[in-house]
This record gives structure tokens, C-alpha cells and sequence, in this order.
């Protein structure tokens, strides 16, 4: 009698303790936790790395994980954060709610070397133009090009104010066109067939025929080459560069679990997750990798000139940027 | 006393959710500085304009359909009614896509004109609403006493003699409110201005609303767009009840009545003309849904999961909102004073008038501090599908239960006949056909939403329009287009079902 | 004046078929239990049902073929004799043209028809307004108006209470006379028919089983479903 009381003591005290297995809460972006995203990979790859286990919250897009915090505030669950992108690091700083990373800059491999304290790397693409190879024999080769090209052939848009492409792509044109940037808006409309909220929605247009060019990644390609076995859709070499998304994660500075926040960063640099990226997020990786990438990825456009603001010129100029928009697309 | 209870639990719960919703974004853009910029004024004539220009063409074009409809029966006429159920539970996205298909640059009616710009919308808002309204208005048509088109088969009468002296006064009666109904779904128009429109120089208020909370952040100016979208949509809603004609006092025939007008050929062709046209806007976009998810669908975990919470889900908020819809049009029915009436009315149509996304907003700043809201989420999908569907489920109820109260409730409260045994033998056989379609509307209008569970959901809640996305999301359309397949599909198989349950005990 | 030979119908499980003849003037009542045929009956009759087999004659030319409006026939329904938003004279001028455009020979015809059945006072009220006795009233006023030959009621006074419905048949009676109207009426009241019908025809499972003077109806030496009915 006694042994069997002792043993079903003995066995809650275990599966208690089991469960004290530290937990950590990663705020991210949908797609990253879909059954084919990376997700699933990487939280298999650290869990062997420590007694632990990640919980992620797949929340929209970085926009929907951005808002998320702004709401939770100092209640966020959250200890980690990752998927935002550099034009959104500074609203994220601004919250108050990150700490420094504490993890060596010089393991970043992104074009540009790394410098953020708050924020560490785990991917990146440049934007581009994707053009379908069968609709299109020759595609514009610069952004001049684009905007002072054929109007029967369209281009679909994202959204600047609901989309990080869509803000991307007008920083794009912000960083090659300055303070001229709302003319050449006025002269790249008659070529937009519409711009929509989001990146799906637009790419979802492209891939049914809509428009023979879309705004998306240097990598999308990529995936039709690898999944589909198809190299239908391409990027366009743009002559003065393409503007660069670069994704990140920073950790909650209040969060019980910021050790663990920052093993996990640390992680993120090494192959152990750098190798899951390519065709599960398909971007490129961000860090140090041990498998070459695939055959279809040396294929990819790589930009000779990359465009990119500072997260703190983003925050400053984003609303009158985007106003200006707004007004040369309004009449 | 029964009536009083419900009534206020149930009016206090909606007007309660909406507040809950709508203040704290005030409360919190009272911190930040209002500012209302001429874009405002810009923004609400489009939104009137198109949602003004959808609702003539969508009822313009439903009426005559609904009136040849009701007088012919043809092979094929039940399913082509159900095919008409379909619009309003497909995901805007999916829809849209199935129009452009059709319409599109690519597709086979393409370069007709362009459909990116009003056109399309005015397109996209007649595929969803003018099926509606043709089931809404066969509603009441097929609720004209056989003995009225006895008499007009005596009397010799004319087919515009039948439509003036026997239709319309059936339909004017519902048709502000059909009417109603279209318009606030047009303004309420969301991923359609988005992706149609072409441009910001198509923006009505929900799409302003909508990109305020997103990169923005800006609950203060979503707050003053949800306010101008409360006073305008409410004014007109108020205004067009006042032209709503009294409610004729009519029981809903059971069986198929017998017509004797429409017999000469030129009706024939008139009316075979008519019903093709319902269908080539109808059908067409529905189609191309199909084929470009024929040999798509992924049979996997996650497509079943996803159709199970959908069901669940939409079968939660379906009875909830019937519910709600019940109590308060039971009282509405009743009440004298028209006050009360317009309130109720107002608080049916309050999802439409208020922004899923802002009640969203408001509900998680308050409630959040509160509870874990992962675990609740839901149930606050739940209640948000239920409150997008009361419109819809308001609709075809709210005269069918005039109907009912006019005519039964002296008989039974001389009889003492009251609460569940009248609701037996009374208001069930008789409100069958009107709550079948309530329900389902309810049903599909859960199933094809994006916005709630968009708000809400996790990876752990994904419905098939979230799984939609979320392939779509990962480059993976044709998936996505299997998916949507399957939810069109499903959703069909439900109206079917709805429709053989309320039709099940209708011989005289 | 009213002839059917071996009329065929089928509702739903039931075969039915009926043989009657009635002559020119006479108020046949007919009665039988629910769902007995009655209804279907007077539809025959009426041309808004079509029979499968057998021929309906009124007034000696056959009527097969012939659409409701032109059969030398009027019919008052238990209920939705009038178009309930329309006043009560245009209800009953309907009855002599449907777009409405009355001479003023047809205009004092609707205005004697109402005065008749007592509805004068009640010409530019809404027919809804009015009482289930007095909407009824409408229905005569409008048969009047047609002045057909053949007058069928399908159990038109049932809502209304004893000393009305005597009202009514003192009505029907005395138009009857008048204008020599030959009518069938369906009644679920016995007594209606004792009160007005010379003849009564007894339906019972889609046949006319029984056909008597109104007396031997009511006598106790009727066949024995004409009793236990009368009894039930």
C-alpha cells in the first residue's frame, strides 16, 4: 500500500518536475510556423540543444506581431520576438520593451555589416520585380526602366501602408529617386493594375495571370525552381540596386526567460538554424551555414548595389513618405 | 416579463460588445492627437458612391430575376438557388479570385473592360449581393397566398397587372430593408475596394479604418473613421427605415403555389433570358473557384483540422446569432413604439456599421490585461462571427416573425398557448423555412470570414479561410486554390442540408 | 348546367373521381370529412386544377382546355378573396377589368354591387381595415360584379360566427334567386347546408358517395357515412 502511494508521489513530483522544463515564448509571423515553414525545424534543432521547449505564437504577418506588442504592452507573453524587419526596429526600440542581445554582431553574414544592439539577423532577400518569362521577353532592367516603360504591361503592388514590401518598395523608390520620388509615382501609375493589401493577395494575381510582373523577393524564383520544378518566374537585375529586407529577432527585456531568449539568439546564428532557412522561408540565410545552398538559389539575381535606410530614417520619414504617396496616386 | 428579460440580456450583450469594442479606441486616441485631415470627406463619397452604385445595380438586377424565378419551375431550379447561397460564403479573397478569373486579364470574358478600378467593384459587389437579394425577395414571393393567384387567373390578369397588384405590394414592404442590407455590406466592403479598386484613390472608410491599425498604429484616427462610419451608415440606416412599408400580413404558403400568368411565349423567353442572366454572374466566377482547385486538394491533417473548426465554429456562431436574432425581432415584432424598433434594428445591422477589426482592437485592449486571450480566442471568434451574421439572420426572420406575431398571437393567448408549447406548434412549423435560411446564412456567413479569425486566431485556431492564407502565405496557391475548392464544396453540401430541413414538411 | 363525367384526379395517394350533375338554379351544398376531395373538387370545376381523365361540362360546352378566366365561373375562398393593401372598391372593380378602366355604365355596376352587400360606406377603405365577414362581402361584391352563371364557395364563411354566417346565406340566397346562379358550396357546417341547399352531395375519399334532397340528408334514414359523419 505504502509503495504504491509512495510511487504515485514519486511519479507527479517527476512529471512536474518534467514539466518545469523551461518554456519559450516566441512571437512570429505566421508563415514561419506553417507546416512548411521553418518552424516545426527549428524548434526541433534547439530543443536538443537544451532542456526546453519553444512555444510559438504565429500571429498574421511582422506588421500583426508589431501591433500585437504595441497592445500587450507590459503584459506580453511574449520572450522573444522574432520576424520583424528593419523598417519596422525602431517603432519595436521604441516600445520599451527589448533588451540588448548580448550576442557577438560579427556572426551576422548581411551585406552590410551588422551593427543593431537590440536586434540580431536570421535572414534576408533584396526585393525585386518577378516577371513571368512567358509573358514578358524582355523585362525592364531598371527601376527607370519600370517606371518609364510600356503601360499595357502591369506590375502588381503592395500597399505601402499594410505591407512590408509594399513600404519596401517605396523606400526603394525614395532611395533611388529622393526628393523626385512622387513624380516618378505619377509616372509608374498607368502601369500598376492595382496594389493590394498584402503579399499574397498580389502574388496570387501574378501567379493567375494577371500581370506579367509583381513585387516580391530576389527568391522567389527559388521556390517555382525547387517546388515546382519550374523556371518560369525570374527577378529582374535592377541597374541601381535593390532595397533589402533583412528579418530579426530581439528578445523582451522583462521576460523570466531573457537567458533563454538569449541562448536561443545565440542559436540562431549557427547552421543548426541558418541550414532550415533557405527552403522553408525561403530568404537568404543570415548567419553561418554548414549545407551549400540549393543549385536553384545560384541562379537567384544578387544585386550589385543594395539600397537600405537605417531603421531610424524609417521611423522618422515613413508617415510623410507614405503621404506623398498616397497624394501623387490619388488624383 | 419572459419577452422583457431576453430582450435586455440580449440587446444589453450586443450594445455591449460594440462598446466594449469602439470606446477603448476612442479612450486610447485620446492620448494621442486627432487629427482629421481632408481626406476624410474624399474617403466617404467614394464609399457612398460605391456602395450606392452596387446596391441600385445588385436589387435592380435581383428583382426581375426573383420574379421570374418565382414563376417558373425547371429542372435544376433547387440547385441553382443553392449555387445562389454560395457567394456570400466564399472568402472575399477566393471570390475575388474567382472573378478575375473570369473577368481578369487572363481570363475568358477578359478585356471587356477593366476590372481594376469602380467597375470591378461594382462587379464583384453584384456577384456577392445580388444572389442575396434574389433569395431574400423569393422569400417573400413565395410567401403570396395561392388564393391571390387563384383570383388573378379568374380575373384574367395581365403580367404587369400580377406584379402590381400581387408582387410588389409583397415586396416593396421588404425591399428597403433588402436594400439596407446590401448597402451597409457594400460599405462594410473590405479586401474587394482593397484589391479591386486599383489604388488609394479607391478608399471608402472600412479600408481607411482598416490600414490605420496596421503599419500605422493609429487607433485614435481609426477611432474618428469608426465614428464617421457609425454616424453615416447609422443615419442611413435610420432613414431607410422609415421608408419601410408596413409589413403585409401574409402566411407563408407551404407548398409550391400554382401559377396561371406568364404563359405566353414572349413571358417564357422573357423570363429564361432573365434567369440566364442570374446565372452567367453567378456562376461564371464560382466555376473558375473550381477548376483552379480541381486536382489541388491536399487531404492532409491540416485541411481536416481546419474544416472541423470551421464547422465548429460556424455552428457555435450560427445558434448564437439565432438567438440573439430570435429575441430581438420576437420584440421588435410586438413593439409599438418605433424607437425601440430602430434601436433593435440598428444593434441587428451593428457588425456591419462597425468594423470587425475596430471591436477587435477594442476588445483585446480591454479584455487582455485581464485573461490569457489565446485561450479565449474562441470564443471571441465565436461571438464576433456571431455578431457579423445577425444582419443576415435578421433579415429573413424580422418579417417572418411579423407575419407570425399578426396573425397567431391572439389565437394563442386566448388559448393560453405560450412558451415552449407554442414554439412547437406554432412558431416552428411555421417559421421553419425562414429560420432554415437564417441559420445557414449565419453558417456560411462564419465560414467564409477572414477577419475574425485573422484577429484572433493562432496557429493552433486556423478555419479553412485562415488555412487559405496561410498556404498562400508560403507561395503555395495552388493549394490554395484546392482549399477553396474544399470550403466552397463544404459549404454547398451545408446548404443542401439547411435546405432539405426546411422544406422537409411542406405538404398541405 | 353543370355536368362531370368520370372526372379524374390524382392528389398526392389519393385517386379520385367524381360524377355529378347540377342543375341550372340550384344550391348544391357538399359536405364530407377532411381531406375527403372537397376542395379539389370545386378546383376542377374551377380550371385551376386539370383532370386526368373524364369530362367537365357548364352549361353544355365542355371545358377541357378552358383557361379559369374563361369559364362562366366565379370563386369565393375560405380566406385571400381580396388584395389585402387595395381599397375595397378597386377589389371589386377588378372583377370587371383588370387595368382598371371602367366606363361609367361598369362604374355604377361596382357601386350597386357594394351597396348590395351592404359595403358602401366602406369603398376607399383598405380591404386589411375590414373585418374577416366584411372581406368576405368583398368577394360577393366582386362575383356580382362578373355576373357569371356558376357561383362556387369553398367554405367562405367558416371564420365567422352563427348569426353572420345566417347573414351571409340570406345573401347568397337572395342572389341566388335573382339572378338564377347555379352554386356549389363546401361547407364544413351541416347546418349551413340544411339552412341553404336543396340538394347535398356527401364526399368521401375522392368520390361523391351520395347525392340527396337535403331532407333525406338529414334524415335518419341516410346511408350510415352520411349519419356517423353527421354525428361525429
Amino acid at each position: 500500500m505504502l509503495k504504491i502511494f509512495s510511487t504515485i508521489i514519486a511519479s507527479v513530483i517527476f512529471a512536474s518536475l518534467a514539466q518545469a522544463k523551461e518554456t519559450l515564448t516566441i512571437y512570429t509571423y505566421e508563415s514561419f510556423v506553417t507546416e512548411w515553414g521553418p518552424g516545426g525545424k527549428v524548434k526541433e534543432a534547439f530543443e536538443k540543444t537544451c532542456d526546453c521547449s519553444i512555444e510559438w505564437v504565429g500571429l498574421g504577418d511582422g506588421v500583426a506581431v508589431l501591433n500585437r506588442l504595441k497592445l500587450e504592452g507590459a503584459n506580453t507573453k511574449a520572450d522573444l520576438v522574432l520576424g520583424l524587419d528593419t523598417s519596422l526596429t525602431a517603432e519595436a526600440i521604441g516600445t520599451g520593451l527589448f533588451g540588448k542581445h548580448g550576442v557577438d554582431k560579427g556572426l551576422a553574414k548581411t551585406p552590410e555589416a551588422w551593427a543593431d544592439d537590440y536586434f540580431m539577423p536570421y535572414d534576408y532577400a533584396h526585393f525585386a520585380v518577378i516577371y513571368d518569362t512567358e509573358k514578358m521577353a524582355s523585362p525592364p532592367k531598371s527601376l527607370d526602366e519600370l517606371v518609364n516603360g510600356d503601360p499595357a504591361q502591369k506590375i502588381v503592388l503592395e500597399d505601402p501602408r499594410s505591407s512590408t514590401p509594399g513600404l519596401g518598395f517605396l523606400l526603394w523608390m525614395k532611395a533611388v529617386y529622393g526628393e523626385g520620388a512622387a513624380e516618378q509615382w505619377k509616372k509608374l501609375q498607368p502601369r500598376i493594375l492595382t496594389i493590394t493589401p498584402g503579399w499574397s493577395e498580389a502574388y496570387g494575381l501574378f501567379t493567375k495571370g494577371e500581370a506579367p510582373m509583381v513585387l516580391s523577393y530576389t527568391t522567389s524564383p527559388a521556390y517555382h525552381m525547387v517546388a515546382e520544378n519550374t523556371p518560369r518566374y525570374q527577378a529582374a537585375a535592377f541597374s541601381e540596386g535593390h532595397y533589402l529586407q533583412i528579418e530579426v529577432a530581439g528578445l523582451i527585456e522583462a521576460s523570466p526567460e531573457k537567458a533563454l531568449a538569449q541562448k536561443f539568439l545565440g542559436f540562431m546564428m549557427t547552421p543548426a538554424f541558418q541550414d532550415i532557412i533557405p527552403t522553408t522561408n525561403w530568404m537568404l540565410p543570415a548567419g553561418a551555414t554548414d549545407t551549400a545552398l540549393p543549385e536553384a538559389f545560384g541562379k537567384l539575381v544578387a544585386p550589385g548595389k543594395t539600397l537600405l535606410f537605417s531603421p531610424d530614417e524609417v521611423f522618422k520619414n515613413r508617415r510623410d513618405w507614405v503621404d506623398e504617396w498616397l497624394n501623387a496616386l490619388s488624383k | 416579463m419572459f419577452w422583457k428579460l431576453t430582450l435586455a440580456i440580449a440587446l444589453g450583450f450586443i450594445l455591449g460588445a460594440v462598446a466594449l469594442g469602439f470606446l477603448p479606441l476612442l479612450w486610447l486616441g485620446f492620448g494621442q492627437a486627432f487629427h482629421i485631415d481632408d481626406y476624410l470627406p474624399r474617403v466617404v463619397v467614394f464609399t457612398l458612391k460605391q456602395a450606392f452604385l452596387s446596391t441600385l445595380l445588385s436589387v435592380a438586377i435581383a428583382l426581375p430575376v426573383a420574379l421570374a424565378l418565382a414563376r417558373r419551375q425547371f429542372f435544376g431550379r433547387e440547385a441553382l438557388l443553392r449555387i445562389f447561397s454560395v457567394p456570400l460564403a466564399l472568402p472575399a479573397i477566393v471570390a475575388i479570385l474567382g472573378i478575375v478569373g473570369v473577368y481578369g486579364n487572363s481570363g475568358p470574358f477578359g478585356g471587356l473592360f477593366s476590372i481594376y478600378g469602380l467597375k470591378g467593384i461594382l462587379l464583384a459587389h453584384v456577384f456577392f449581393n445580388m444572389p442575396l437579394a434574389v433569395r431574400l425577395m423569393l422569400t417573400r414571393l413565395e410567401s403570396i397566398p395561392a388564393e391571390n393567384f387563384r383570383l388573378a387567373a379568374q380575373l384574367n390578369f395581365s403580367a404587369g397587372q400580377v406584379f402590381r397588384f400581387i408582387e410588389w405590394p409583397q415586396l416593396a414592404s421588404a425591399l428597403m430593408g433588402i436594400a439596407s442590407l446590401i448597402f451597409l455590406l457594400c460599405t462594410a466592403s473590405f479586401a474587394v475596394v482593397l484589391i479591386l479598386g486599383g489604388g488609394p484613390q479607391a478608399t471608402t472608410l472600412e479600408v481607411a479604418i482598416y490600414q490605420s491599425l496596421r503599419l500605422d498604429f493609429d487607433p485614435a484616427r481609426a477611432s474618428i473613421l469608426a465614428l464617421a462610419q457609425l454616424v453615416t451608415c447609422g443615419l442611413l440606416v435610420l432613414v431607410a427605415g422609415q421608408f419601410a412599408r408596413e409589413i403585409q400580413v401574409v402566411p407563408p404558403t407551404l407548398a409550391r403555389t400554382r401559377r396561371w400568368d406568364g404563359k405566353s411565349r414572349f413571358s417564357k423567353i422573357l423570363d429564361g433570358l432573365l434567369i440566364a442572366l442570374g446565372i452567367v454572374i453567378v456562376v461564371p466566377p464560382i466555376l473558375s473557384v473550381i477548376l483552379s482547385g480541381v486536382g489541388s486538394i491536399r487531404p492532409d491533417g491540416s485541411l481536416f483540422w481546419a474544416s472541423a473548426t470551421s464547422l465548429l465554429i460556424g455552428l457555435a456562431s450560427a445558434s448564437l446569432s439565432i438567438a440573439l436574432g430570435w429575441v430581438l425581432a420576437e420584440t421588435a415584432a410586438r413593439q409599438p413604439r418605433t424607437f425601440l424598433k430602430s434601436v433593435i434594428t440598428l444593434a441587428c445591422l451593428a457588425s456591419l456599421i462597425m468594423p470587425p477589426a475596430v471591436l477587435a482592437t477594442g476588445w483585446f485592449v480591454t479584455l487582455s490585461p485581464l485573461a490569457d486571450m489565446s485561450r479565449y480566442a474562441i470564443f471571441l471568434v465565436i461571438i464576433l462571427n456571431a455578431l457579423m451574421a445577425l444582419p443576415f439572420v435578421w433579415s429573413p426572420l424580422y418579417p417572418a416573425i411579423t407575419d407570425s406575431v399578426q396573425r397567431h398571437d391572439r389565437l394563442c393567448s386566448s388559448l393560453g398557448l405560450s412558451g415552449l408549447a407554442r414554439f412547437k406548434f406554432i412558431d416552428l412549423p411555421v417559421l421553419r423555412k425562414p429560420l432554415g435560411l437564417a441559420f445557414l446564412m449565419a453558417v456560411i456567413v462564419s465560414l467564409g470570414d477572414l477577419s475574425a479569425i485573422t484577429l484572433f486566431g493562432s496557429d493552433s485556431l486556423v478555419t479553412l479561410p485562415a488555412l487559405i492564407f496561410r498556404q498562400m502565405g508560403n507561395y503555395r496557391m495552388n493549394d490554395a486554390a484546392g482549399t477553396a475548392l474544399v470550403l466552397a464544396a463544404f459549404c454547398f453540401a451545408l446548404i443542401t442540408i439547411a435546405q432539405r430541413w426546411s422544406q422537409s414538411h411542406d405538404h398541405t | 348546367m353543370i355536368t362531370l363525367e368520370n372526372v379524374g384526379f390524382r392528389y398526392e395517394d389519393m385517386v379520385m373521381n367524381f360524377n355529378l350533375q347540377v342543375a341550372k338554379g340550384e344550391l348544391v351544398g357538399i359536405i364530407g370529412p377532411s381531406g375527403a376531395g372537397k376542395s379539389t373538387l370545386l378546383s376542377l370545376i374551377a380550371g385551376f386544377d386539370d383532370p386526368v381523365s373524364g369530362r367537365i361540362s357548364i352549361g353544355g360546352a365542355d371545358m377541357e382546355g378552358v383557361a379559369p378566366d374563361q369559364r362562366p365561373v366565379s370563386m369565393i375562398f375560405q380566406d385571400h378573396n381580396s388584395f389585402a393593401h387595395l381599397d375595397v372598391w378597386t377589389n371589386v372593380a377588378l372583377g370587371i377589368s383588370a387595368d382598371l378602366k371602367l366606363d361609367t355604365q361598369q362604374h355604377e355596376r361596382v357601386d350597386e354591387a357594394l351597396t348590395r352587400v351592404g359595403l358602401s360606406d366602406f369603398k376607399a377603405r383598405k380591404a386589411t381595415e375590414l373585418s374577416g365577414g366584411e372581406r368576405q362581402r368583398i368577394a360577393i361584391a366582386r362575383a356580382l360584379v362578373r355576373d357569371k352563371p356558376v357561383l362556387l364557395l369553398d367554405e367562405p364563411f367558416t371564420a365567422l360566427g352563427p348569426a353572420l354566417r345566417r347573414d351571409m346565406l340570406d345573401l347568397i340566397r337572395e342572389i341566388q334567386v335573382e339572378r338564377k346562379l347555379t352554386i356549389l358550396m363546401v361547407t364544413h357546417q351541416p347546418e349551413d347546408a340544411r339552412y341553404a341547399a336543396s340538394r347535398i352531395a356527401f364526399v368521401q375519399n375522392g368520390r361523391i358517395a351520395h347525392v340527396l334532397p337535403t331532407k333525406q340528408f338529414f334524415a335518419a334514414s341516410a346511408p350510415v357515412e352520411i349519419s356517423a359523419y353527421l354525428r361525429g
